[in-house]
């Protein structure tokens, strides 16, 4: 086996794992934009009928649609690979025992990272179904979403798994999560545009990777494929190697003793 | 030729040392024991052996592999079973053996054939659709053992592979440890049990405090270590553990017993009830375990 299909087992693992529940595993992705849209588009949006984007107007449910996609990349690969690995590395010692086989603790840790961007793929893939039978968003520019979601899925693991590395146990997550994933979560230019913070938050902003996934989602939807579009995912893919090198270091870091 | 050998083996932790500069050599095809108490370092080295903790100093080879450099390729012929049960939750018994051949690049036409057989080998093949969450300890030590095999080990590394169970499940799995060891398999074990040792190791280390004490075979061992008859009194009366030292036998006092080693001991336990009334007294031979308390000492470790 090469180094690439050693990686492919430990995802395939966790793949095999998913599809056992996979009734259970589908719903969140199917239901959570249904009730999104409902909420926002139908009950908030009665009051916010258009919101600014781009210099002109778009409807507010047809704005939040792709900032809903950006937040599902982030959660969908952020819990994958902080609750989900720390479960697999330290109560069920998954990692400990694929490691007693010729995998290295290498592989076991980018099988996870591919796996938790592999969620966000499918998750995006599900919200997009759903996105489209609702009347949002259009072919074929949304088949690029999934694309896109894997690879900030892939920037999303590799920082969790970051995190997993020096959490002291499994509550600790709730410093990242508080910390980052909510306020990236809401002021990320997800359901309003940062235009709308003060001065000093909007240059906060710019520094969230958030911001700038779901001003890629945005544009995506919206069919605008200019340059600030690949610029952002050119930025992601150039920050993927390195994070996941150093998700890598500190895991054996942890558990190489 | 031999399986593994250690020179100078040294393991150190932040500010402790686990191992300190132990040597030893297994022979293919025989087992080898690794015994002592909690922290002597028999888990550390069997982690070294096949590649999961690193080597601090010394030198350390399987199949003349050195582990620090391929370990790899000695974890490819090795088979694992560890301390606690790390079988995946999530999938049935069966499967559990499925994805474990992925990770050796098993085919999974070969896969599913191995798995049966080994589900056989370990008499799991009725619960083979279960989950594993519904197994007993016996049975998941057991599928542990199929899983360490799938991948026909020449060195299997068994890591107290009988702690916990009942003298039944002990039974079965001794009996295929031994069947193993019959087909050729090299086998590295620790255990806490003297009898586990004495059944089934071919020879053994006694380890305390990250060295090793000594080496042998069981009966090399308590031939040398032991004394040949144990006489045990039980609540001994005062007088009869006076007279007992006044007549110089050595003899040792722990709690509510006392360990007398005389030249004759059937001799020693007439005199003992007659003139004593000393009504619980045991005569036996020697054992491992008396060699084992005698060099590790009978304080609690933990």
């Amino acid at each position: 086996m090469n180094p690439f299909q050693r990686i492919l087992t430990v995802w395939r693992r966790n793949l095999d794992v998913y599809l056992v529940t996979w009734k259970v595993n589908f719903l969140p992705p199917l239901l959570e934009p249904m009730f999104y849209l409902l909420a926002f588009g139908a009950g908030l949006g009665g009051f916010v009928k258009v919101i600014p984007y781009r210099g002109g107007e778009v409807g507010y449910t047809s704005f939040i649609a792709p900032g809903m996609i950006g937040i599902s990349v982030m959660f969908s690969s952020f819990f994958e690979c902080t609750y989900g690995s720390y479960i697999r590395m330290y109560y069920q010692k998954t990692f400990d025992a694929i490691i007693a086989t010729p995998l290295s603790l290498e592989e076991v840790i980018l099988g996870e990272i591919l796996w938790g961007a592999t969620k966000s793929f499918i998750s995006v893939t599900i919200m997009c179904v759903v996105v489209r039978a609702f009347g949002f968003m259009q072919f074929p520019d949304l088949i690029a979403l999934p694309f896109v979601a894997f690879l900030g899925g892939l920037f999303f693991a590799s920082v969790a798994m970051c995190f997993t590395s020096f959490t002291p146990g499994i509550d600790a997550f709730n410093y990242p999560i508080f910390l980052f994933i909510t306020p990236m979560s809401l002021f990320g230019g997800t359901y309003f545009p940062i235009e709308g913070l003060p001065a000093w938050a909007q240059q906060v902003a710019v520094f969230m990777p958030l911001t700038h996934l779901t001003s890629v989602t945005r544009s995506i939807a919206f069919g605008h494929w200019d340059m600030g579009v690949f610029v952002r995912l050119a930025g992601f893919a150039a920050l993927v190697a390195p994070l996941m090198i150093l998700a890598v270091r500190l895991m054996k870091r942890r558990l190489i003793v | 030729m031999a399986a593994i050998v250690a020179q100078a083996l040294t393991k150190h932790y932040k500010d402790t040392v686990a191992v300190n500069a132990i040597s030893f050599e297994v022979r293919e095809g025989e087992c080898f024991g690794f015994l002592g108490p909690n922290g002597a370092g028999k888990t550390t080295t069997m982690k070294m052996t096949y590649g999961f903790s690193p080597v601090t100093s010394g030198r350390l080879e399987v199949f003349g592999l050195d582990v620090l450099t391929r370990s790899r390729e000695v974890r490819a012929q090795t088979g694992v079973c560890p301390q606690e049960d790390n079988l995946d939750p999530d999938f049935t018994v069966r499967k559990n053996l499925i994805v474990y051949c992925r990770y050796f690049g098993i085919d999974p036409v070969e896969a599913a054939k191995r798995a049966d057989e080994l589900l056989d080998f370990v008499a799991l093949r009725e619960k083979a659709g279960g989950p594993v969450m519904a197994l007993s300890g016996g049975m998941k030590r057991r599928l542990v053992l199929a899983r360490a095999l799938l991948n026909k080990p020449k060195l299997l590394i068994l890591d107290e592979p009988t702690t916990g169970l009942d003298p039944q499940a002990r039974h079965v799995l001794w009996d295929k440890i031994r069947e193993l060891r019959r087909k050729g398999v090299t086998i590295l074990l620790t255990t806490h049990y003297m009898e586990e040792a004495a059944q089934l190791c071919d020879r053994l280390v006694i380890m305390d405090k990250a060295k090793i004490l000594v080496k042998g075979s069981p009966a090399e061992l308590t031939a040398k270590h032991a004394r040949p008859t144990v006489v045990e009194v039980w609540n001994p009366p005062a007088a009869a553990e006076a007279w007992i030292k006044a007549r110089n036998m050595p003899c040792e006092r722990f709690g509510d017993r006392l360990y007398v080693y005389p030249d004759a001991g059937e001799a020693l336990q007439r005199e003992l009830v007659t003139k004593f009334n000393a009504d619980q007294v045991i005569v036996r031979r020697g054992t491992l375990e008396d060699v084992f308390l005698r060099l590790t000492g009978r304080d609690l470790r933990e």
